[in-house]
């Protein structure tokens, strides 16, 4: 089996328009959630929007008409629905940034995507309109609604012809697309791969189906805190060159971190309702997954847990169970932090723009911390990031991405820092 | 120019990221890289403005910026009166 790196990234988050943005935002705990503005999303029949919370993290300064890094075509335009768009923007600084068609055949090459929710916003317009006045639906309303959507926008934007797919596990879509392509790139059936995930769900309709799940903060998300009290949404596209360490070492790529392990598991319980089991079976399979890069015992060398986090309550104490229930007497040593504080729970892209996170914190040994939390959560007993950023610890070398989806899908990533 | 056409030319322009004074009435769809998606979305619009019926035969067979204008005056004035919205 090949070895597996991670060469070129792109971005569009709350946080930042670009990697370096992205970067900064992370280090400097700048947050991207904001109070919405309601007149932004049609369809509200009421005065009372009937939306208990107030915040969402929204992706600011996106302009493919005006922007010229992030120009669209109107073909793209007409296709696609702003989720798509990040993706396809996300994905062209990717490939971009690390010469990808310079140096692989694009019929070959992979692309495997997250999306979960798909282009929501052209469904609830056709929708309101059909519905409430007896509209024709357009012409593009199918085309924008596909999941898989920027997926395929991103293949006719580069000629890739490779295997193209776009995965769908709510919350866990960004991080089984990249476990599924690190498999692919590793067992040498695709050469490369073009992979992470997009969303922008953030419609009327979106908001209010949220609302009545009672998991979105009143207030703000603060991952593992103890005033914790629930999610922000989010929107946004993460995307990942991944390549052959070799073929990367040949053409002198920038490496940002190797991809050593993927697990992936389902709780087989509840819809709604976490298992400690799930989430720990998924980290477990991560780590003995490691040992096809010939990494022997796993759990002493991580560093570094970038959790699901999302805020709510139930997550937060189940994941902090499963990352006990993993690593026994270690599990409290170990550096945990969530990012959700800053870009939101963008669903589908959620684990993308984390497993980027996660790479970056990596190649700078330096952790991110949970922002907007000032007294951890006692009863979880974890070493939970706050403040500001940490050095990874020496010896350490490994880091886990864990996505813990609605409907009980768990996927985690380990990622190890790479030196040469 | 008349309504028609100079709402028709707004109409592709806009659709196409181009300038009005790009599209003209003899301009082709192929010049103005209109293809089949365009094409439908288009009419789609065409019809929702003008409150008419483009038949599949008659999308068929539309070529030119000025085909489009002409097709809607021909299916305006066998409309009955007042169908427009406009």
């Amino acid at each position: 089996m090949k070895r597996v790196v991670v060469t070129g990234l792109g971005c569009v988050t709350p946080i930042g328009n670009t990697v370096d943005a992205f970067r900064e935002s992370l280090y400097a705990g700048r947050t991207g959630i904001a109070p919405f503005d309601l007149s932004t999303m049609p369809g509200a029949l009421s005065p009372d929007p009937g939306i208990r919370f107030k915040t969402t993290a929204k992706v600011r300064d996106f302009e493919p008409t005006k922007n010229p890094e992030q120009r669209l075509t109107s073909g793209f335009i007409l296709t696609s629905e702003l989720g798509a768009q990040f993706g396809i923007i996300a994905a062209r600084q990717a490939v971009a940034h690390c010469g990808l068609l310079q140096h692989y055949d694009a019929t070959g090459i992979a692309i495997v995507t997250g999306c979960s929710c798909g282009g929501r916003g052209a469904d609830e317009d056709a929708n309101r309109n059909l519905y409430l006045r007896n509209a024709r639906v357009p012409p593009t309303a199918i085309i924008r609604t596909m999941a898989s959507s920027g997926t395929s926008n991103i293949a006719i934007e580069t000629g890739i012809t490779g295997p193209v797919l776009n995965i769908a596990t709510a919350c866990a879509s960004g991080t089984h697309a990249i476990g599924l392509a690190f498999q692919m790139v590793r067992a040498g059936m695709a050469p490369a791969a073009i992979t992470g995930g997009y969303e922008a769900a953030l419609t009327y309709g979106f908001l209010r189906a949220w609302d009545s799940m009672r998991v979105v903060s009143p207030t703000s998300c603060r991952p593992f805190s103890a005033d914790r009290d629930g999610m922000t949404l989010g929107e946004g596209a993460a995307m990942m060159i991944l390549e052959p360490l070799d073929a990367a070492l040949a053409r002198g790529s920038r490496i940002y971190a190797e991809i050593v392990g993927f697990g992936m598991s389902a709780d087989a319980h509840h819809v709604t309702q976490p298992r400690a089991e799930g989430a720990a079976l998924a980290m477990r399979r991560a780590l003995e997954d490691t040992a096809h890069s010939g990494i022997a015992e796993p759990a002493g060398r991580v560093g570094y847990i970038n959790a699901h986090g999302t805020g709510t309550p139930t997550n937060d104490a189940v994941e902090a169970a499963a990352i006990h229930q993993t690593f026994g007497d270690l599990a409290p040593g170990i550096p945990v932090g969530g990012i959700k504080s800053l870009t939101g729970h963008s669903i589908g892209a959620a684990g993308a723009i984390e497993a980027l996170a996660t790479v970056l914190a990596l190649e700078a040994a330096s952790l991110p911390h949970t922002a907007g939390v000032t007294q951890v959560d006692p009863t979880l007993s974890l070493d939970v990031i706050i403040r500001e950023p940490r050095l990874l610890a020496a010896g350490k070398d490994l880091a886990l991405s864990n996505s813990l989806a609605f409907g009980g899908l768990n996927a985690v990533l380990a990622f190890r820092r790479y030196s040469i | 120019m008349d309504d028609i056409q100079s709402r028709i030319i707004e109409l592709v322009a806009k659709s196409k990221n181009l300038p009005v004074s790009d599209v003209r009435m003899e301009s082709t769809f192929e010049e103005l890289q209109i293809d089949s998606l365009d094409k439908i979305n288009l009419s789609f619009e065409v019809e929702e403005i003008f409150s008419i019926e483009i038949p599949d035969d008659a999308l068929n067979s539309l070529k030119t910026v000025g085909d489009v204008v002409r097709g809607v005056e021909t299916l305006r004035a066998a409309a009955p009166p007042n169908a427009a919205k406009s």
